[in-house]
Order: structure tokens, then sequence, then C-alpha cells
């Protein structure tokens, strides 16, 4: 298995690859009861208790696959079958225990949970223990581990507890959808609402109408797909209908452009390209959302520009991020992005439609900077303000705070709430690494950096000004919606 | 008059910003700003023929190189014939 790091990220493409073959082929409805078979045939269990256990959370797979409950405002959404095998470890007393005689541990618990066995270890009574912690912050020992679950690890932003029945719980008030615990998830108990059908839709009415469907990628797909060239997968894309590629990167040099003078006339700014730190900032910083830039995302702004340029456009993001989900359903990106997919889904609709990229010629795609391009990974949104600043020719020293992972981006908004941020532009990146490190990306792997920096490398344009130059043309009014 | 200039990739990679600065600067240095509207999209769908434009309802193939002489000879041969 050469395209995914895990059995988890197999298991959900081996689902929306039969959903969309049978989308393709026009008879998902009477067949979708069966697609949980198609991929568990036999009576041999190979990941739980038993066929019928593994068959029945597939079908909630499939639920997902298909766009899920529109009702739930959430794209992400805990499988509550798939999820009750977790072990809920919590705090544990582990073998640092000395059995010493103070017994801090037990003097500080509200729930009286610990007792002593006979060499005076201490022992926490589950169905005591509320899970409070304060144990383990008194043990001189540091003798007792908080043995978390993987999503709740993975959630940093603490959206994610524990429900009455044990299973997992997301706080919607809280996620930002940035699909770290779906990808962390040992059990793929956690999944990402798919609109892949939607796309299908598009891909196909356009076949039959003059509807033009346009994908705009994410440069991090440059460190995905690494089993083929670039330029085969766009002109994979091209193949399951799309009318063009375009790069998301362009966007985001008419955004880098766009925030510098932004932050200049407002001398402290927050990146506005994440959805997830926006997200983060509105719900636990309110008092910093002013400082949000006003700027459009660059997977809106190149979704606005092809949509105000060409008739008959709807256009389809596909990157590496299950935010930008969320971002779509923002009513001022609503009328510009028709859909987002991610890497993961792209590689289950090429397979779906039985195209295999490895195959195909190699197309162009080239509209960006190496500014532009180098936003998919931590700090590139940095440079490319730096850039633009100077191509602005604008006096301003710009002084980043280059924020790699939520926990970085807590950290710098914190000190900003109380006047004390270490610079005047915040670049919150919620995934650690960036876009790369995305939730929905096929691969996770250290060489990606410096796959996105050679990507950038390769652009035929060079500066900022040059890549926008051409986007500066007058618009008709006819066109402007 | 609308001039539209392809930006997809193919065309860009052949020369569409060069393309466009070139007619925005004719555009400017003969004054018919208000005679002749220019503006950009994504493919035409004929990337082989790049880089393509339209001016009206005609195609045309340009090139960096051809620029000049298609200014004079559609635009403003075209305009003086009104
Ligand atoms: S990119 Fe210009 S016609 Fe296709």
């Amino acid at each position: 298995m050469r395209k995914f790091d895990t059995q988890v990220q197999h298991l959900k493409y081996k689902v929306l690859r039969e959903v969309a073959r049978h989308a393709w082929a026009g008879d998902l409805l009477t067949n979708v009861g069966d697609i949980p078979k198609t991929i568990i045939p036999g009576q041999e269990p190979s990941m739980r208790c038993c066929v019928y256990k593994e068959r029945a959370i597939l079908g909630e797979r499939v639920k997902l696959a298909m766009g899920g409950d529109a009702k739930k405002p959430n794209v992400i959404e805990v499988i509550d079958i798939a999820c009750d095998e977790c072990p809920v470890g919590g705090y544990e007393v582990t073998e640092a225990c000395r059995g010493c005689i103070a017994h801090r541990c037990q003097d500080v618990c509200p729930r009286d949970a610990i007792s002593f066995d006979h060499n005076q270890k201490a022992w926490i009574d589950k169905t005591k223990c509320i899970e409070c912690g304060k144990c383990a912050q008194v043990c001189p020992f540091s003798a007792i581990a908080n043995n978390k679950r993987p999503c709740e690890k993975a959630c940093q932003i603490k959206a994610i507890s524990m429900s009455e029945n044990k299973t997992a719980s997301i706080d919607n008030n809280k996620c930002t959808a940035c699909g770290a615990c779906v990808y962390q998830c040992p059990f793929g108990a956690i999944m990402d609402k798919s609109y892949i059908l939607d796309v299908i839709n598009m891909l196909k009415n356009a076949q039959e109408s003059d509807q033009r469907v346009y994908a705009v990628v994410a440069p991090s797909i440059s460190s995905q797909f690494t089993y083929a060239r670039l330029g085969q997968v766009i002109s994979g894309i091209k193949k399951l209908g799309f009318f063009h590629v375009v790069e998301a990167a362009l966007g985001a040099d008419m955004t880098a452009w766009e925030e510098s003078s932004e932050l200049a006339e407002k001398g402290f700014l927050l990146s506005s390209c994440c959805p997830s730190f926006v997200s983060y900032v509105k719900t636990e910083f309110p008092q910093l959302a002013d400082s949000i830039s006003h700027n459009l995302s660059p997977m809106a702004e190149i979704a606005r520009y092809i949509k105000k340029t060409s008739e008959q456009a709807q256009v389809v993001f596909i990157g590496p991020c299950t935010a930008k989900k969320m971002e779509l359903q923002q009513p001022q990106v609503r009328p510009w992005v028709d859909s987002v997919i991610t890497f993961e889904e792209l590689q289950a609709l090429f397979d779906s439609a039985d195209i295999n990229i490895c195959d195909l010629k190699d197309d162009v795609l080239d509209n960006a900077s190496f500014y532009g391009r180098i936003f998919a990974r931590s700090g590139g949104l940095s440079d490319a303000v730096a850039q633009a600043v100077k191509e602005h020719n604008i006096d301003f020293e710009l002084k980043p705070v280059v924020c790699d992972g939520i926990e970085a981006c807590r950290i710098a908004l914190l000190k900003a709430s109380k006047g004390r941020a270490d610079g005047n532009f915040i670049e919150g990146m919620a995934c650690t690494g960036g876009c790369i490190g995305g939730a929905g990306c096929l691969t996770h792997g250290p060489k990606d950096k410096s796959q996105v920096d050679k990507y950038g490398q390769e652009a035929y344009e060079k500066t900022i000004s040059d890549a926008i130059s051409v986007l500066e043309l007058p618009q008709t009014d006819t066109l402007t919606r | 008059m609308k001039i539209t200039v392809c930006i997809g990739s193919s065309c860009h990679l052949k020369g569409s910003r060069q393309v466009v600065e070139q007619l925005k600067e004719l555009i400017t240095a003969h004054g018919l700003e208000e005679d002749v509207e220019l503006s950009g999209t994504f493919c035409m769908g004929k990337c082989e023929q790049g880089v393509s434009a339209t001016l009206d309802d005609q195609q045309f193939s340009l090139s960096p190189e051809n620029t000049k002489e298609f200014f004079e000879k559609n635009i403003r041969g075209v305009l003086a014939a009104k």
C-alpha cells in the first residue's frame, strides 16, 4: 500500500471509492446497502470482534462518505459504534510509584478514589475517578501518568471529551474542524463528512450542459501523490471532467498582496488563511477577532476571480484540509466555492473512475509565484507577506510571529490578548507544519516541506506582483456577481 | 471591443502575462481605454494554440512576439475603419 500513512485511511478510502464508483454509474441508491459486504466479504473478521460489527461500522462510514446528516452542523463526526472499543485509560499509577508515606495523592483526591496495596503503592479506583488530574500534579515522583485517548491528545484545543457512555464526544462550539482527531484515532472512529457526491454530480451535469467545473488545488499537492508526477495528477483531475485546474497559490499571492497593505494600515494583524485558526480566534479570543485580516482566504480569493471572469463556472477546492469544508459554509465564501474535497478523496475519485495517473501524460500547472506556493508550509505566509511589503515599497517593518500548530497559536494569542504580542503579524496555522500537515493529506512526511519549497522554486513567476499582474484586468459589470 | 486573454497554466507558460502587459501599454499609449476592454479568463479549451485570446467572438492565437501586430491590425485597424 503506497498511498496512505495508515490502514485507517486506507479503509476510509475504500468506502469513498465504492460510493464514488456507484455514483458515477448512477446506481448508488440501489447498491448502497451492499457496499460494506463488498469491502468485507467472507466471515473472518480482520479488525473487530466479528464481520457484522465491521460491516455495521462501514455502514456508518458510507453515510458520512455520502455527506452525512445535514442536520448535524459539524463536518467532523464521531462514529459511536466504532469508538466504544477504545480503552479509557485516563489517570493511572505507574511503576514509578515508590510507595511513599505522605500519600498526597490520596489527600488531594476529591472522590476518595485512591487506596494503597500492601507495598504502599497507590491504586486508582476507576469507578470513582473523575479524571481531574490533581493526584498527578501533587505526586513528588511524577508517578501518575495521564494515559489520554489519542483523540483527546490530538485535540489540543480540548474540544473532545468522554461522553456518559464513554465514547468520544466533540464539543461543536469549540471544534475548529482541523481534523487532527480524524487522523489520529487508531480505530478510525472519527471521520470528516465527504462531499464527493456533490462533486460527481457537478462533473456529470457539466457533460450535458455548458457548465464548467474548475478545480482549485492547494499548493500542498506538491508533497502528495508521491508515486506520480504532479503533471500527471493534473491530467487525472481533468480526466475526471474538470474543465481546468488553477493553483490556489495564485489566490495566496493575492492574499499576501492585500494583507501586506492591510497590515501596514492597521499595524497589527492576524492571518485569515487557515479556517481553523480563524474559528479558534473567534471562539477563544473574541477580543482579537477584529484584528483578523478582512481578506478572503486564498481559496475564496481565487474562486471569486474565476467566477467573475468565467460565466457558467463552478469551483471545487481540492486540498489537505477538513476545515475548508466548514469555511465553505461561511456566507462570504459560499457564493464563490461550490464544494471542497481532500487529497484522500481525490485519490478515491481517481480510482473509482479507473484512472491510473501513472499512465497519463503530463499536463501543466502554473499560475502562482514562488511565494504563493510556499503558503503550504509553516512560515511561508510570513515570507510572502514580507515579500509583498517589499514589492509594494511600503515603509513598514514586519515582525511576524510564525505559529506552527494550534498550541503555538494559543500561546501567541494569549500574549496578544494581554497586549504583549511578540510581533505585529501573527501567522496562525492550526496543523503542525502548516497545510502539509493537514488531516486530508494522503501522506505526512518529513520530506514534505522540502517538496513544497522545490515546487515553489519551479514557479514561472518569481515575484508576487508579476503573478497577480494578469489579474488586475478591469472586469465587466455584467460578470460582477 | 472586448478582448479576453487566457491566463490558464498552459497559456501562462507561453507568455500570457507579457501579452497582457503589452496590450495594456498599447491601449493606454493610443488612448483607447474607452474603446477596448481587456479581461482575462482561465483556459479557453485551446491550450495547444496558446496564448489563446478572443476579440469579441473571434478566436486568436497570440504570443509576446505577435501581440503588437495583432493590436495594429485587428484593433487599431478596425477601430480606424469605423
Ligand atoms: S490554458 Fe489557455 S487555452 Fe487552455
